[in-house]
């Protein structure tokens, strides 16, 4: 059962996002449209790591694994801009499940170490194979396969529609499994997996289907940033794309429905900012990142919720 | 600004939103009108400030700033003073996607250039399209030319990897050997070198006798060096990075005090790298490309002179105050002559704001050859509208004493290939 005030929240926040795009100038539509894509790839992040307590430095292999299959499947076989959203997703689940079924063999550090190993071998399989990917440099996608029908997706207002459709589906989605009874083991899993199991769960299964889970997401992140965006390239598959979702989670507020969305966008505009000022922007964003540890440990939603909002889902 | 985002949501929901605050605290701004033709061009600058680029873009910035001093000094483009804002891009593709944008879009800049790094060329040029903003690249890939991008990004300024490595073929299979083993990064810029390279070679009646592939995480080079065959008469390498020093001096050991094939190395490698640090003895008698000599030769032009003293390099190549700072010399003069070929091609189109950029493009497609000069200190070029491609001529540079002495010069005739694209074909 969901919580009214949380549903209305959240409904709210998809509104409020769908009435600021006419009033948005034009470089901030194409930020708030990248950040909602973002957002998608933190809220998967978000279901491993938030709820179910499996911290990865991985996930840049399912991003990857989505967006190539988006990239390459429109370069290489001709595959529609609505196809390869469609099989980004898959592309990505498909790639968590297989490192999921190795990789959670391991927990904690080891789990943290195993799934970074995969992703620095999918990237180097990437720069490898660079007839097909292109490598460093990476693919750009055409205009022309950037379109469902007649609707150019390359401009502002589809761009964001578009990535707006996504982050909602995501978002509600999102908000219906961590209410889902399933939803609930996976918290059972991150707070107790002894006793979880004593009462009949199977934590490998469990853990396994959310991590499939949070592929499908980054997945569908990854296809997204290649369809709307038009570049796939290997630096969105290098370890930096592991550690962002991490981050963003960390600050909006690990295990929050909104922590992911609210963390990507105070970290763009932070980096965004703080670079028009300064070389050392990665200073500030680290120093801010510091004060966050300090003063509010379970990120900005996190702390509202054990402050103020104990309905905050 | 409107208040239409209150109107179709509750109040109490909307106070409760750190979203939509968030929202409100960064980007609610009405959009930008027009710049009047009585204000300054603003000219944006995707600049490698950090990030693996930041040697680069130490030295571009300072050559742009040179570059845009000496313009306005002459009264600026069509009379009006001209501004060069820099934004940096981390030398990262998806954020030099969001630097162009925010330079095209919040900072009105006429048009955007600067960038080096093919990897945030290619992810800029797909958004320099989306909006309709003429990119004008510094980055001597052959993307532009290979038609993978789109009518508005054009490299006018400096001649593209495919072009350098057939103009210097010829002297390396006629002066130094015809037996070539290649020695380059397992990557897309190691992959365009052996491609073109190898070609090149093969058409002057050379052999590639071994293509060395290195990983890129590879940061010791000893174990592959038993794979260069003993009849190989030159060894070709263009490695890049910190990894530099160790694969020099490591080569070194390898052939120790005995014969030693010719080496035949890319600029590239040694960007803001001093030539005589402690390791790179082994490089002494070698030969590099340049595309622009870094140590003034003894013949230099007086525009030559002229723009190592803008740009505020000694006669050695580096930082007039600061020796130790030494300059990326064979690609930074591209940020000088692609500023003023927008000059040119801002005037030809009597460009007044954001309305002509279209022509602008068009005006710059029609442009055909920019002579030696001032303007044009690394040489005279040839410009192919159709590809938005700039050819130019190309230094082979001898390591003598620690210093690097040219010994040959292509011709803008050995830089030549068929047209791999015509963009005039292509719509705005």
């Amino acid at each position: 059962m969901i919580d009214r005030r949380a549903l209305f929240l959240h409904l709210a926040v998809l509104a409020a996002l769908l009435a600021a795009l006419p009033m948005l100038a034009a470089y901030h539509v194409t930020n708030i449209a990248k950040i909602m894509v973002l957002a998608v790839y933190a809220m998967g992040y978000n279901i491993a790591f938030g709820y179910t307590g499996l911290l990865s430095l991985g996930h840049a292999m399912f991003f990857a694994a989505g967006l190539y299959a988006a990239g390459m499947g429109i370069s290489l076989f001709g595959l529609s801009a609505a196809g390869a959203l469609v099989l980004g997703p898959v592309a990505g689940g498909l790639a968590a499940t297989l490192v999921g079924l190795l990789a959670l063999r391991t927990a904690g550090v080891a789990f943290m170490i195993v799934t970074l190993m995969f992703a620095q071998a999918g990237y180097l399989t990437i720069l490898y194979f660079v007839k097909y990917t292109r490598g460093d440099e990476g693919i750009v996608i055409a205009r022309a396969a950037r379109a469902i029908g007649s609707v150019d997706l390359s401009a502002d207002t589809p761009r964001y529609l578009l990535a707006f459709g996504i982050f909602a589906l995501a978002l509600l989605l999102n908000l219906a499994l961590v209410r889902s009874p399933f939803g609930r083991i996976m918290v059972a899993m991150r707070e107790n997996e002894a006793r979880s199991r004593m009462l009949g769960y199977n934590p490998y299964t469990v853990k396994l289907t959310a991590l499939a889970v949070s592929g499908v997401y980054a997945g569908a992140a990854g296809a997204a940033y290649a369809v709307v965006f038009g570049y796939v390239g290997a630096s969105l598959a290098s370890v930096q794309y592991s550690i962002l979702p991490l981050l963003y989670v960390l600050l909006g507020g690990a295990g929050t429905v909104l922590g992911p969305f609210l963390g990507a966008l105070l970290m763009f505009y932070l980096i965004d900012y703080a670079s028009s000022a300064t070389s050392a922007y990665l200073f500030i964003v680290g120093a801010a990142l510091i004060l966050l540890v300090l003063f509010a440990p379970k990120g900005i939603l996190g702390t509202l919720r054990e402050r103020h909002a104990r309905w905050l889902p | 600004m409107t208040n239409k985002l209150i109107t179709p949501t509750r109040r109490t929901v909307l106070t409760g939103m750190a979203a939509g605050g968030a929202l409100l605290a960064t980007g609610l701004t009405p959009r930008f009108a027009q710049a009047q033709s009585s204000e300054p061009i603003k000219l944006g600058f995707q600049l490698h400030r950090t990030g693996i680029g930041a040697a680069y873009g130490r030295w571009y910035e300072r050559t742009a700033t040179a570059a845009l001093k000496v313009v306005n000094d002459a009264g600026g483009i069509n009379g009006r003073p001209v501004e060069i804002l820099f934004e940096d891009d981390g030398t990262d593709p998806a954020r030099g996607a969001e630097v162009f944008g925010k330079l095209a879009t919040q900072s009105n800049c006429d048009l955007v250039f600067g960038a080096l790094f093919s990897h945030v060329v290619i992810g800029t040029a797909p958004r320099a399209a989306e909006l309709k903003v003429p990119y004008l690249v510094c980055s001597e890939g052959h993307h532009v030319a290979s038609g993978m991008l789109n009518r508005w990004t054009l490299q006018p300024g400096i001649t593209d990897v495919k072009s350098q490595v057939q103009g210097m073929a010829p002297f390396v299979t006629q002066n130094l050997g015809k037996k070539v083993a290649m020695i380059f990064p397992d990557f897309a810029f190691g992959h365009d070198h052996r491609d073109y390279f190898s070609a090149a070679v093969a058409a002057q009646g050379g052999e590639v006798i071994a293509q060395i592939a290195i990983p890129p995480t590879e940061t010791t080079f000893t174990r592959y060096f038993p794979q260069i065959p003993a009849e190989t008469e030159v060894i070709y390498h263009v490695m890049v990075g910190p990894a530099v020093l160790t694969f020099v001096k490591e080569l070194g050991e390898f052939y120790g005090t005995g014969a030693r094939p010719q080496l035949f190395g890319f600029m590239d490698s040694l960007e803001a790298v001093d030539i005589a640090s402690p390791g790179l003895e082994f490089l002494d008698g070698s030969h590099f490309w340049e595309a622009h000599p870094r140590y003034k030769q003894a013949d230099a032009s007086e525009a030559e002179t002229f723009y190592r003293t803008a740009v505020g390099v000694d006669d050695n190549g580096a930082a007039a105050n600061d020796p130790a700072d030494v300059a990326t010399y064979s690609h930074m003069f591209s940020t000088w002559e692609t500023l003023f070929i927008i000059k040119a091609a801002m005037e030809a189109s009597g460009y007044q704001g954001a309305a002509d950029r279209q022509k602008f493009v068009e005006a710059l497609e029609a442009m055909t050859d920019f002579a030696e000069g001032a303007e044009h200190p690394q040489g005279a070029k040839t410009f192919n509208g159709k590809t938005h491609q700039a050819f130019g001529i190309q230094s082979i540079s001898k390591v003598e004493g620690g210093k690097l002495v040219r010994v040959h010069q292509t011709t803008l005739e050995d830089g030549q290939y068929p047209d791999e694209v015509d963009y005039t074909t292509q719509s705005f």
